[in-house]
């Protein structure tokens, strides 16, 4: 639906919220990128700046919520209008979620940062990090253009998330089940992992939400879920 | 809010052409109006909503140069047919207009003008019982009450319209059909008239136009659109409000198109 609103104001109100929607979005993605960084050159020097930034997507988000009940309020809208408010307050709560991950892995990083951990693991973790960021981007790109395809390919991709998570999950598990002088280091670890793995769930969310803000329904069938790491903890 | 199971079809449109003198009004209608349901007509300014409204009880019959082509059925007779009694029609098809239009006459001799020419009461008390029990269903009664002698112009605009809603209902109509009878009130009189309808679709078929699309959302089980003489799409009003089929309904529903 490209045809403006014979309301201009109405159109600016939305467009308002669309750029309120992409400054969360860049600041979520700078906030995982810096933790990521931080943890990968084990370089704290940042983790003040991250932590404080948090704060920032809060008040961002709150920004989000109080236009999109004034636009609601005062235009009334139907329709894919309203739908795309609602998605917009939607990806933003997620987006705020993103955040405090991304500030969980930072603090948990700063604990961490002076200590060895395993090679295969860290690289495993990158790979993994690397994956759910290009999800962001690529969520967030889809929002920006309407494209619930692009959207769903987002989705599809968490799948493969899943499934490097769930393999570190046990490599984790077996170091920290050890005993071994490590464990404490590997728990880190493993929380800062799931965070990731969190974020990509939570990307996803705004995949479905770009789907549902373009179709007027939610995506028809069950995104796959490779993440067994439920079920091997278990059975451990 | 739409219960398939019970709804149940009262009038049926089949092919409606209407012509004024060499322009054609409506292109062919097809349309199923369920009982005891409120359906909204929604459309732009000479779009054909108010045309196909007055096709229910033939009040295009009364201007000049107008023609009615296709079928209109209420309870599967045909309307058009030639044994149907118009006057009779009208009495089982209520309407109630934009502007409230009560009769120059006291607020009881409003209500029992119908009754009194359609010889629906034999008695004073009997037509006194029909004044009330109309006012009663049009929630006008508790303020109308000690003053039945007083001339219902002298009421206010939502009072009027009201007692205009009385008066249609006195003669026991299957269907009412209003023609924006919000657009002249204010938002209180417009949110009583509009608790009213929804009262009143237990024993009535309600066929509403409306230019207000939160009217329509707010009041109606389905929503007609109609563009520029067609039928562009009809469904259950939540549907049609929160994600249409049609992106003509779109654009208007979002305020796109005039």
């Amino acid at each position: 639906m490209n045809e403006n609103h014979i309301v201009s104001s109405f159109d600016e109100d939305l467009a308002e919220l669309n750029q309120l929607v992409a400054r969360l979005g860049g600041l979520a993605e700078q906030q995982l990128a810096a933790a990521v960084d931080a943890l990968e050159n084990r370089d704290a020097s940042s983790i003040d700046k991250i932590i404080a930034g948090d704060a920032e997507l809060d008040q961002l988000e709150q920004d989000l919520n109080d236009r999109a009940i004034e636009v609601i309020a005062m235009r009334a809208p139907m329709a894919t209008d309203l739908r795309s408010i609602l998605s917009a307050v939607k990806i933003a709560t997620v987006l705020e979620r993103v955040g405090d991950y991304s500030k969980n892995i930072a603090k948990r990083s700063l604990v961490i940062i002076n200590e060895e951990t395993n090679r295969a693991e860290t690289i495993s973790l990158a790979r993994i990090a690397d994956i759910v960021q290009g999800m962001l981007r690529q969520a967030l790109d889809a929002y920006a253009t309407a494209n619930a395809d692009l959207a769903m390919e987002v989705w599809e991709r968490d799948e493969e998330v899943d499934e490097l998570y769930t393999s570190l999950h046990s490599d984790l598990l077996r170091v920290i089940a050890s005993g071994h002088e490590q464990a404490s280091v590997s728990s880190h670890f493993l929380f800062i992992a799931k965070n990731i793995e969190r974020i990509g769930d939570h990307t996803t969310a705004v995949a479905e939400q770009v789907y549902f803000q373009v179709h007027g329904e939610m995506p028809p069938e069950e995104r796959p879920k490779a993440d067994a790491s439920s079920q091997i903890g278990e059975s451990d | 809010m739409v219960n398939s199971e019970a709804s149940q079809v009262k009038i049926k449109a089949r092919k409606v052409t209407v012509h004024y003198g060499d322009a054609r009004a409506l292109h062919g209608i097809d349309l199923d109006l369920n009982a005891n349901e409120v359906t909204a007509l929604i459309g732009p300014s000479g779009c054909g909503k108010s045309t196909f409204l007055r096709c229910i009880n033939r009040m295009n019959d009364v201007i000049e140069g107008c023609r009615v082509g296709g079928a209109v059925s209420i309870d599967d007779q045909n309307i058009y047919s030639d044994e149907i009694d118009v006057v009779e029609l009208r009495a089982r098809v209520g309407m109630v207009f934009q502007k409230p239009n009560p009769f120059p006459k006291s607020i009881y001799d409003n209500v029992a003008y119908g009754p009194r020419i359609h010889g629906m009461a034999s008695s004073r008390a009997q037509l006194d019982a029909v004044v009330e029990s109309s006012l009663k269903r049009a929630g006008l009664w508790e303020e109308v009450k000690d003053r039945l002698d007083a001339p219902g112009t002298g009421l206010s605009g939502g009072q009027q319209q009201r007692l205009c809603i009385a008066r249609a209902i006195a003669v026991n109509p299957a269907i009412v059909l209003m023609d924006e009878p919000c657009s002249a009130l204010d938002p209180i009189a417009t949110a009583v008239i509009e608790e009213l309808i929804e009262e009143l679709r237990r024993d009535y078929t309600i066929v509403i136009v409306t230019h207000s699309m939160q009217q329509a959302a707010r009041i109606s089980q389905r929503t007609a659109y109609f563009h520029l003489g067609n039928l562009v799409e009809h469904g259950p009003t939540q549907a049609i409000f929160t994600n249409p089929e049609n992106q003509q309904t779109e654009a208007y529903i979002s305020g796109k198109i005039g």
